[in-house]
C-alpha cells in the first residue's frame, strides 16, 4: 500500500511539473524573427534584431530556417505559432497569403504602399530584400570571361564542370535561355508544354558536366576550389566573399533572375502588434539603407534605395545597369507548377 | 512491500506505464496519423459539398452537365474557411498544375459578380473547358484514395481509372537507398569488427584511445564532419593533393559528389553504431576462451573462426540492424557529397513534406519506405534465427 501511494505521489508531482512547464512556455514568449541564417542574418542581427530589442526594451529571438511552405503550414495549423515574424521566398508568400497562413499587413504603419517598389507590396508581406539568381565564375582562374547562358553550356569554349541548384526552378529558366530564348519570353515560352520539353533537353547536354548544389554557400566553395568553372550563384553571397576572402567572382547580369524576398507574420501570432512593428522598423528608410553595407542585397524602400552611396550600388540588382537583360522570378508559375516539374526533374535526374 | 503478487504486479504496471504512454504518443500515433493522411482526401469535398453530391453521377466524358458547374458556382460563393479552402486547392493543384490560378481566379470572379446573374465559367477561365480540371474534380471527391500510394511506386489511375505508369523515379530512388544502405552496413561490418577486436583486446590507454576515436565523432555534429570530408576529398582537397604528390596518380580522382562520396563519408559517419555494440558483446567473452582453444590444439586463425567469431556475431548482427536502419534516413550527407544520382529517398519525403506540404504524398513515401524496411527486417530475422535480435 505505501509503495503505491509512494508512486501515485510521485506521478502527481510529475505530472504537475509538466503543467507547469508547459504553462510556462505558452505564456509571454518574446517576438520571433526568422531569417535565413549566415552572414545576411548576421547583419540583421545587427541593424534591426538588436537596435529594436533596444527600443521596446524586451529581448528579440531569432532564429533560421531553409524554407519551405510545409514549415508554414505546420506551425500555423498547430494553433499558436512559436514564431512570429518570418522572411519568406515569392512562392511561400503566394501561397501562404491564399491559403491564409499569415495576418494582413498594415500598410498605413509603413508610410503606404507607394514608398516601396510595386513588386515588393502584398497583402500580406513586405518586401525585405531584391537578390539575384546568376551566372558566375572566378576571375582568377577563367581569363575569357563567359557573357552569357550560350557560354554557360559550351563546354569546348570552357572546359570543365558547371555548378547549378538542384531543383527545376532556375535550371529551366537558364537552359531556355540558353537555347536563345530572350529572357522576357522565358515564362511565356515555359508556360507551354511543348517549352518545358524544350528546356528539359537542353538540360540533356549539360547533363555530364553539372554538379548539383543545394545551400547557398555550396557554389562558393566549389568554385574556390576549382571543382567547378561557372556555377549559379546568389549575388549578395558573391559580393560578401569577395569582400571578407579578397577573392575575385565575377556574376553575369544580363541573363539573372532576381526575386524578393518578404517579411510576413504568422496567422493567430501572439505578438502581432510588435510584429508589425517590427516591420516598420525594418523597413524605415534609415535603417535598411544600412544593409547594403554588409551584404549586397537591393533594397525595396524606394528611399532607403536612395540613400545608399554609390560605391555599393554597382553591385545591388536594383541599380539600373544591372536590370538591362534580367527578370523577375514569376511566382506565379512555380506556384502552379513546382509540384509537377519537381516530379519530372526528378525522374530526369534518375534516368 | 506488502507480498501480494497482483499488487506486485500493479506496481510493476505503473513503473513501465510511461513508457508505454510515451511509446503511445512519440512512436505509435505519428505513425498511425502518416498512414491516414496517406490514404484520406475529403478536403476538396469540405469546401464542396454541393459540387461533391452533383458530380458523383457524371460518366466522365466530355463536360459534366450544367446542374455540376452551377452547384461548383454555388460552393466558391458560400464563404468558406480559407485555411481549409487553401487545403482543397493544394490538394487539386499537386494532381493537375494550375488550378491553383484556376481556382483562385474563378473565385474572386463568381464572388464579385451580381447575385442573380447568370455566369459561365468557361467565360472565366477557357480552362473550364477542358475535361480534364472536371474529372480530376470528380476524382478528389472520396473520402479515401489511393493516388498517393500509387504515385509513390510511380503509378497513377488514367481517366478510366485503371493503373498505369507514372513519370516519376520513386522507385528506382528508392532501391538506391537500399543499395547503399546496404553498402555502408557492409563497409563498416568489415571495418568494425577488426577494430572493435582490437580495442577489445588491448588495454590501459591503447583502449581508451580507440574508444575515444570513436566516440569523439559521435559527439560532432554530422554536418560539421561531412563538410570535413568535402575538404578532404574535392579535387584539390588534402587526399588527392597528397596522392598527386606521391605519383600515384597523375589526375585527381574523383572522389566527391559521386557515390564514392557518399559512401566513403557515411560509413565513417556510421561506424560508431557498429563498433560500440560489438565491442560490448566482445567484453563479455571470458578471456581464458581463445588460450583454452590453443591449449585444445586449435591454431590461432581456427580459434578465431570457430570460438570468438561465433560469440561476437550477435554484436555484429545488432550493428549491422543498427547501421542499416539509421543509414536509410540519410539525406544530409548525400546531398552536400554526392551527385545527383545519389540522392536518397527522405530528400524526396522532405520536398513534399516540407517544400509543398503535400503531406498525404509524404506519408504515403514514409509508408512505403517503412514496409519494406519491415519486410526486410522479418526476413533478417527468419535467416537469422535469433529469438531476440534486436536485444542481441
Amino acid at each position: 500500500m505505501k509503495a503505491t501511494s509512494t508512486l501515485l505521489r510521485i506521478g502527481g508531482a510529475g505530472l504537475a511539473l509538466g503543467l507547469m512547464v508547459a504553462g510556462g512556455t505558452a505564456s509571454a514568449r518574446d517576438l520571433t524573427v526568422v531569417s535565413w541564417g549566415g552572414n545576411y542574418q548576421d547583419a540583421q542581427k545587427k541593424i534591426y534584431f538588436e537596435p529594436f530589442s533596444k527600443e521596446i526594451g524586451k529581448p528579440v529571438l531569432d532564429e533560421s530556417w531553409d524554407g519551405g511552405i510545409g514549415v508554414i503550414a505546420a506551425k500555423v495549423k498547430a494553433g499558436v505559432p512559436n514564431w512570429d515574424v518570418v522572411q519568406v521566398e515569392t512562392e511561400e508568400l503566394e501561397l501562404g497569403c491564399a491559403d491564409g497562413f499569415y495576418e494582413k499587413i498594415d500598410w498605413a504603419t509603413l508610410g503606404g504602399k507607394d514608398k516601396f517598389l510595386p513588386a515588393a507590396v502584398s497583402d500580406c508581406g513586405v518586401g525585405a530584400i531584391v537578390w539575384s539568381t546568376m551566372l558566375s565564375y572566378d576571375a582568377d582562374r577563367l581569363k575569357t570571361p563567359p557573357t552569357s547562358w550560350a557560354d554557360f553550356w559550351d563546354t569546348t569554349k570552357f572546359p570543365g564542370k558547371r555548378g547549378f541548384r538542384r531543383g527545376p526552378k532556375y535550371s529551366l529558366e537558364f537552359a531556355l535561355m540558353a537555347d536563345g530564348v530572350k529572357p522576357e519570353e522565358v515564362y511565356k515560352v515555359l508556360g507551354t508544354p511543348e517549352g518545358v520539353d524544350r528546356a528539359f533537353k537542353k538540360l540533356d547536354e549539360l547533363k555530364p558536366n553539372i554538379v548539383w548544389w543545394e545551400a547557398g554557400a555550396q557554389p562558393l566553395s566549389l568554385l574556390a576550389s576549382g571543382e567547378v568553372v561557372m556555377s549559379t550563384a546568389y549575388n549578395g553571397r558573391l559580393a560578401g566573399i569577395n569582400k571578407t576572402e579578397g577573392k575575385n567572382f565575377q556574376g553575369v547580369w544580363p541573363g539573372s533572375i532576381y526575386a524578393i524576398d518578404s517579411w510576413v507574420i504568422l496567422k493567430d501570432s501572439p505578438n502581432a502588434k510588435e510584429a508589425m512593428d517590427f516591420i516598420a522598423f525594418a523597413s524605415a528608410p534609415a535603417n535598411q539603407s544600412k544593409l547594403p553595407d554588409y551584404i549586397a542585397y537591393g533594397l525595396p524602400n524606394k528611399e532607403a534605395a536612395a540613400m545608399v552611396p554609390p560605391a555599393l550600388q554597382k553591385d545591388l540588382p536594383t541599380t539600373q545597369a544591372n536590370l538591362t537583360g534580367a527578370i523577375a522570378l514569376d511566382g506565379a508559375f512555380w506556384v502552379d507548377n513546382v509540384e509537377e516539374l519537381t516530379k519530372r526533374f526528378n525522374a530526369w535526374l534518375a534516368k | 512491500m506488502s507480498g501480494s503478487p497482483a499488487r506486485a504486479r500493479v506496481s510493476a504496471l505503473l513503473l513501465v506505464a510511461p513508457l508505454f504512454l510515451f511509446l503511445a504518443a512519440f512512436f505509435v500515433w505519428p505513425l498511425v496519423m502518416m498512414i491516414t493522411v496517406s490514404v484520406t482526401d475529403g478536403t476538396v469535398r469540405q469546401v464542396m459539398p454541393e459540387t461533391a453530391s452533383s458530380i458523383r453521377a457524371w460518366d466522365g466524358s466530355g463536360l459534366p452537365p450544367q446542374e455540376v458547374q452551377d452547384a461548383l458556382i454555388a460552393d466558391l460563393r458560400a464563404p468558406s474557411e480559407q485555411m481549409a479552402f487553401g487545403d482543397a486547392v493544394r490538394r487539386l493543384n499537386s494532381e493537375v498544375s494550375g488550378f491553383r490560378t484556376l481556382l483562385s481566379r474563378t473565385a474572386s470572379a463568381v464572388r464579385d459578380a451580381p447575385a442573380g446573374q447568370p455566369i459561365h465559367l468557361a467565360a472565366i477561365d477557357p480552362r473550364w473547358g477542358e475535361g480534364r480540371y472536371w474529372q480530376a474534380l470528380q476524382r478528389a471527391m472520396p473520402n479515401y484514395t489511393d493516388r498517393n500510394l500509387l504515385a509513390a511506386v510511380d503509378l497513377k489511375r488514367d481517366t478510366e481509372g485503371s493503373i498505369t505508369a507514372d513519370v516519376s523515379a520513386n522507385r528506382v530512388i528508392m532501391v538506391r537507398t537500399f543499395t547503399i544502405a546496404a553498402l555502408v552496413t557492409l563497409l563498416c561490418a568489415l571495418i568494425g569488427l577488426p577494430y572493435a577486436m582490437i580495442a577489445a583486446a588491448s588495454t590501459g590507454w591503447v583502449r581508451n584511445g580507440m574508444l575515444l576515436a570513436v566516440l569523439l565523432p559521435l559527439w560532432t555534429s554530422l554536418l560539421v564532419r561531412t563538410a570535413s570530408w568535402v575538404i578532404l576529398l574535392q579535387n584539390e582537397g588534402l587526399i588527392n593533393k597528397a596522392l598527386l604528390a606521391i605519383g600515384i596518380v597523375d589526375q585527381p580522382l574523383q572522389l566527391i559528389f559521386n557515390r564514392t562520396g557518399v559512401i566513403i563519408a557515411m560509413t565513417h559517419v556510421l561506424l560508431p553504431f557498429m563498433v560500440l555494440p560489438i565491442y560490448s558483446v566482445l567484453l563479455g567473452i571470458p578471456r581464458n576462451l581463445m588460450p583454452a582453444a590453443s591449449s585444445l590444439g586449435a591454431s590461432r586463425l581456427r580459434a578465431f573462426w570457430h570460438v570468438l567469431l561465433p560469440m561476437a556475431l550477435p554484436g555484429v548482427a545488432s550493428g549491422s540492424l543498427l547501421v542499416f536502419m539509421v543509414a536509410l534516413g540519410y539525406y544530409i550527407t548525400p546531398a552536400l557529397v554526392g551527385g545527383a544520382e545519389d540522392q536518397m529517398i527522405s530528400s524526396v519525403i522532405a520536398f513534399f513534406a516540407t517544400g509543398t506540404a503535400n503531406w498525404g504524398m509524404a506519408g504515403a513515401l514514409g509508408l512505403i519506405l517503412l514496409v519494406a524496411t519491415t519486410a526486410l527486417y522479418l526476413v533478417y530475422g527468419r535467416l537469422s534465427r535469433s529469438p531476440n535480435m534486436v536485444g542481441a
